[in-house]
């Protein structure tokens, strides 16, 4: 039976045959009967990375935290966990996760598999980084453990990997100590481009950091944002909490967008208003504040089905890393043909990644920006024209919230990824593990 | 006050969400399944998760013989067991193939009763416990499409009726569960209608409250007991003509 699947962006959406494991043993039967098959885990990546028109086999049965030792931080669980179930075990312990993206609804198989990266990849890295060792079902049929030391190849390829390497099944991965659930935020205004860089230069030690750019602005407010930065509150730097209650959070309202948006809503001036807003409720140049840590790191996750607002033929988000040499010019390029279709995106977020060495994983070092598209005519050629621009300034494209890209800009933006394919043909020498995407992008390769 | 939890067939979907239900409200939980690195993963989940006592136990529901050895290892004994095990099976195979329709029979029934009647028999001379049945609304009237899994659990709401009944006199308290869809890795490949298919969330859920409150006989969701309602009145002249 066929069913309609689509991830976060709902574009592409493909039927295909959906199942799902809750042991290896069930896997191994699908592993063995299917043709081809990818892994899925909450579907929250935005294109066609964890789709496939054969067969995807969703990982969120496979959700059993095995083991957490709380005196040294380290946490042992299968891939389908997701991290929202992960804080709530660790944080009233006293742990919090070593990375963190935008969405706590992510598992944690897509988190390695993502090799997913936060506000503080400048300081701590990404996700892959916190791996100790974990194990994967590989396109052999046999099951795995991997780490740095332990069949490193397979382990490189898997963070990042997309799956191509096979299911990511149990996964150890350590964690960081916290005194409280509370982050001491900064946020500062920049009036440029020009100022939002050198801000990222003067926070660069700060634990976290990203920004939120109006992308819509010309003239001298041109790369006006509001850059947030953040450190987690120490025990005796919270005022007003009782110590008992350091480490819990004060119960929130959820939000839910209830049906997709009709297409007139989301358009140029009402993402200008929006930003206009959001850039003078700051009515300060520098506010600081302690907030709850799932205000500063998942605004968005307060609004359930946030991606509704884009109507029903979905979006695509585009994130892009650019190096540090090429960044200022780049971004500059890139958000004045933004400007000049004026087609800017409600959330622009620019982050500052620091070196990382990766085999196949997105992060490297310089500035990173994600913008939101809706689908629509034209986008597509648009997009192109843009990866060209991101080409010549060295820099590549997220495979995680790829819908489009040529295997072209692929391959041009990922130096290494001719020894990548090679483990993953080492280890899926069939190929039974591909997605829509690898199909796409590995056409010929 | 926090009870012991016996659940046979954890490691189905249902099972499960019972299984970190029921820890959630500071119950300590015995899961038990044929596949045993996978209930330990289970039971270190919910102590993890959870903060309560759990812990893993082999179980299979087709060994009967070793079924009073099963019940006698527990300790403590449970203030609670939910018997989750059920096998849906094919019904074509099982309408050519006797040994389907004995592993359809023998799973949802025989081995239901066979530890059962252990577990009736401690709990009435302890006078207290409760015991809940997972059976189905299959159950309630053959219908061409599943009637060997309808019949097996038929029988099985017949059981649980009359234990019903004994135990009531020592105050143990007996819960037939008739849940309609659910989707579980057991439904996967059938297309069942979003409306009337619960999670196995929302039918742990309903499980637990209906052992809070004691009640005799729950459907879930609940529309099903309507349901069921019109399809058990259609007059048998017309209901074996229809394709159901």
């Amino acid at each position: 039976m066929k069913t309609t699947l689509a991830n976060w962006g709902n574009y592409p959406p493909v039927a295909t045959t959906a199942t799902s494991f809750a042991d290896t043993e069930t896997l191994r039967h699908t592993f063995e009967t299917a043709n081809e098959l990818i892994i899925r885990g909450n579907g929250r990546c935005y294109g066609d990375s964890s789709l496939s028109d054969r067969c995807v086999v969703s990982s969120l049965k496979f959700d059993k935290i095995v083991a957490f030792d709380t005196q040294n931080g380290i946490l042992t669980c299968q891939a389908g966990v997701t991290l929202a179930d992960v804080l709530d075990v660790i944080v009233p312990k006293g742990w919090f996760l070593p990375v963190t993206p935008g969405t706590k609804f992510i598992t944690v198989g897509g988190a390695v598999a993502s090799d997913v990266h936060g506000k503080n990849h400048h300081v701590e890295g990404s996700f892959g980084q916190h791996v100790l060792w974990m194990d994967v079902f590989t396109g052999r049929g046999e099951i795995v453990r991997c780490s740095p030391a332990e069949h490193a190849d397979l382990f490189a390829a898997t963070c990042g990997g997309m799956g191509l390497t096979g299911a990511i099944l149990t996964v150890c991965f350590r964690l960081k100590k916290i005194q409280t659930a509370y982050i001491r935020q900064r946020q500062v205004k920049a009036r440029n481009l020009q100022e939002i860089i050198a801000l990222f230069e003067q926070y660069k030690h700060a634990t976290y950091s990203m920004a939120w750019i109006d992308c819509l602005k010309s003239g001298d407010g041109f790369g006006r944002s509001i850059m947030m930065s953040g450190e987690h509150a120490a025990a005796d730097q919270l005022a007003g909490v009782p110590a008992d209650k350091h480490l819990q959070l004060p119960p929130k309202m959820k939000l839910t967008v209830p049906f997709h948006f009709p297409e007139f809503v989301l358009n140029n001036l009402s993402v200008r208003a929006f930003n206009f807003l959001y850039y003078h409720k700051n009515y300060r140049r520098v506010m600081d504040s302690t907030v709850p840590y799932d205000g500063f790191f998942y605004p968005l996750d307060a609004i359930h089905h946030w991606n509704r607002m884009y109507g029903r033929s979905g979006f695509v988000q585009y994130q892009f890393v650019l190096p540090p040499a090429a960044s200022e010019r780049g971004l500059t390029d890139i958000l004045q043909r933004i400007g000049k279709k004026g087609w800017g995106s409600f959330l622009a977020v620019l982050k500052l990644f620091g070196k990382q060495e990766s085999l196949i994983s997105f992060p490297m070092e310089g500035y990173t920006l994600a913008l939101d598209f809706p689908v629509r005519k034209g986008l597509f050629e648009f997009l192109d024209e843009l990866d060209r621009v991101v080409l010549d300034y060295g820099g590549r494209l997220y495979l995680t919230k790829d819908a489009r890209m040529k295997p072209e800009v692929f391959k041009a933006g990922y130096p290494r990824l001719q020894e990548f394919l090679d483990i993953v043909r080492t280890y899926n020498p069939e190929g039974k593990f591909a997605s829509l995407q690898s199909k796409r992008l590995l056409a010929g390769l | 006050m926090s009870k012991s939890v016996l659940i046979l067939g954890a490691l189905s979907d249902v099972g499960t969400a019972l299984a970190r239900r029921f820890a959630q409200s500071g119950h300590s939980v015995v899961v038990a399944a044929r596949q045993t690195e996978a209930a330990q993963n289970l039971a270190a989940d919910i102590a993890i998760r959870y903060g309560t006592a759990a812990k893993a136990v082999y179980f299979d529901a087709l060994a009967y013989d070793s079924h009073a050895d099963f019940w006698a290892q527990l300790s403590p004994q449970p203030d609670i067991v939910i018997a989750v095990f059920g096998y849906l099976g094919n019904q074509e195979e099982a309408a050519r193939n006797f040994a389907e329709a004995q592993r359809i029979i023998h799973t949802n029934y025989t081995g239901a009763v066979s530890i059962l009647n252990i577990a009736a028999q401690s709990m009435e001379q302890a006078k207290s416990g409760c015991i809940v049945g997972i059976s189905s609304v299959a159950g309630e009237r053959g219908r061409q499409s599943n009637y060997i899994y309808g019949s097996a659990k038929a029988a099985f709401t017949a059981y649980l009726s009359g234990l019903r009944n004994r135990l009531a006199h020592s105050g143990v308290h007996v819960l037939t569960v008739k849940p309609g869809f659910i989707a579980t890795k057991m439904t996967e490949h059938l297309n069942l209608p979003p409306l009337l298919t619960a999670s196995p969330q929302q039918v742990a859920e309903d499980i637990f409250r209906a052992v809070q409150r004691r009640r005799n006989v729950i459907y879930t969701l609940w529309m099903w007991r309507w349901i069921m309602l019109i399809i058990k009145l259609i007059p048998e002249g017309i209901f074996k003509r229809l394709k159901m």
